[in-house]
């Protein structure tokens, strides 16, 4: 047990195998801290903390709020549809007026890739990375990796496919580096038009047939078609996406074993996945959402322990 | 560097029984009594006291539980050093419990006192008494004493009291060690 390598999180690329096993050891304490009668720590009591959301988000902003309130931190909140963005303002000048009021953490969601990097070279505060364009979503890959190794046991060794849509998740980058780094072999699945070109390079491997995915997998991490990101038809329609790629009860009842069902939400019911296997006993969408506080308790309290 | 022993094997066996025999004086049946260790270094403390209650004085039903504190400590960025956390077991309920802290050394008495906002975490105990093996007294910064105590110790600010345990350290005994 020692410290974080790192004095932002602006991607999994950037952690190594030992930060991501300091953050699970931190965050399984935050665990057990988040059941108790009174689930505050005074730990951040002496921290600010601005959460700048410039693009739209309900988990990841809430599930970061009450991960901060939880370690009594002070939070302000700021969200692009109400800001000065819309008056011309550069992000650098939004981010440097907000930390003048002393604040000494940011979390970001940004809708361009690297935003977050170009903000920890260019502010005096530390990043948190929540989301940022096509390109990271670095604590959504620690809280899924996390509740692998919570069903488990471990990360190492074991079959991991990613299903869906490849090309516009920032999910799907992060969670290969967080798999490949814990040791775990890693697919991606979906129709072609929505995988990357160069996939391969990172070390994955592509099945466009969704059920000899399944039938090789232990985890299957499905995710959300974005629409919203869409700015030409990659499939036809989502009636023939779901007919295609959408995960049935019994598509897993067909398979000869038992396979881990993950979504990083919102969840499109009956598209990537139908209500039965949603709420099924395979499914372990809810303890995301749980480990999510915990693991972003950990990255808040480790980034803040270096000054 | 230099170290002298306080207390050599036989004086800490002398004193472990004397201090469960306090513990079993004050708590009669253990009924609503939970011993609580705090990690890292009082949970030995606290098994050890544990294992002579049950062994030499036939208490069965003596509960006891492990208590991490470092998120409640006050000294959070004020070091160089990171506060990693311990295990934390509190399944056992404090709700109107007598609780026994136990540590192996009180100092300043800040572990204490962050161990007392922790307890409160978990519901609100009837009394909450504090057991130590070694007390360090005129180093106090805050107005906190032990209900049960070892030994007393008068020590400098650069000296150190370390008490190793057979489990870990192969020994049993307590020094003083000049920094």
């Amino acid at each position: 047990m020692s410290e974080l390598s790192v004095k932002h999180l602006l991607g999994i690329k950037y952690l190594n195998e030992a930060d991501i096993q300091l953050i699970f050891e931190t965050a399984t304490q935050f665990k057990e801290v988040i059941n108790r009668p009174i689930k505050k720590v005074p730990s951040l009591r002496d921290i600010t903390i601005a959460n700048l959301f410039f693009e739209n988000s309900t988990r990841t902003k809430l599930s970061f709020e009450l991960a901060q309130k939880r370690l009594s931190a002070d939070v302000i909140n700021f969200s692009a549809s109400m800001s000065s963005l819309k008056k011309g303002e550069t992000l650098i000048d939004t981010v440097n007026n907000i930390l003048s009021m002393k604040v000494d953490m940011v979390v970001m969601r940004h809708s361009s890739a690297g935003a977050a990097s170009f903000l920890a070279q260019h502010v005096d505060a530390t990043i948190i990375n929540a989301g940022d364009g096509a390109h990271e979503h670095p604590t959504q890959a620690l809280l899924d990796t996390f509740s692998i190794a919570e069903r488990l046991g471990d990360v190492a060794g074991k079959k991991v496919v990613i299903i869906g849509d490849i090309l516009h998740s920032r999910v799907a980058l992060s969670n290969i580096f967080a798999l490949q780094k814990l040791g775990a072999e890693v697919k991606v699945c979906g129709p072609s038009t929505l995988i990357p070109k160069h996939i391969t390079s990172l070390g994955v491997s592509v099945e466009t047939d969704v059920k000899k995915a399944l039938a090789w997998c232990d985890v299957a991490n499905v995710l959300r078609v974005q629409f919203e990101r869409m700015s030409a038809s990659y499939f036809p329609s989502n009636r023939e996406y779901a007919a295609f790629y959408g995960i049935t009860k019994p598509m897993l009842d067909a398979v000869d074993k038992e396979i881990v069902i993950m979504h990083p939400g919102p969840i499109n019911r009956g598209v990537e996945l139908s209500s039965e296997v949603v709420d099924s006993n395979e499914s372990i969408i809810l303890d995301q959402v749980e480990n999510g506080v915990a693991i972003r308790m950990a990255v808040l309290y480790l980034l803040a322990s270096k000054k | 560097m230099s170290q002298k022993l306080l207390l050599s094997a036989e004086d800490l066996h002398i004193i472990l029984f004397r201090l469960a025999c306090q513990l079993k004086e004050s708590h009669g049946n253990f009924d609503q009594t939970l011993l609580v260790g705090l990690q890292p270094r009082g949970v030995r403390l606290a098994e050890r006291l544990l294992h002579i209650l049950t062994q030499e004085y036939n208490v069965h039903n003596v509960q006891l539980s492990k208590l991490d504190i470092t998120f409640f400590r006050d000294d959070f960025r004020r070091g160089d050093k990171v506060l990693n956390p311990n295990a934390n077991n509190m399944e056992v309920g404090v709700e109107n419990k007598r609780i026994v802290l136990i540590d192996d050394v009180l100092y300043t008495g800040r572990s204490i006192r962050a161990a007392l906002t922790a307890i409160d975490s978990y519901g609100r105990p009837a009394e909450i008494q504090l057991l130590t093996l070694i007390d360090r007294r005129f180093s106090r910064h805050l107005p906190i004493q032990p209900d049960f105590c070892g030994r007393q110790v008068d020590a400098i600010q650069n000296e150190q009291v370390v008490v190793c345990w057979n489990e870990e350290d192969n020994e049993d005994a307590v020094y003083l060690v000049n920094k």
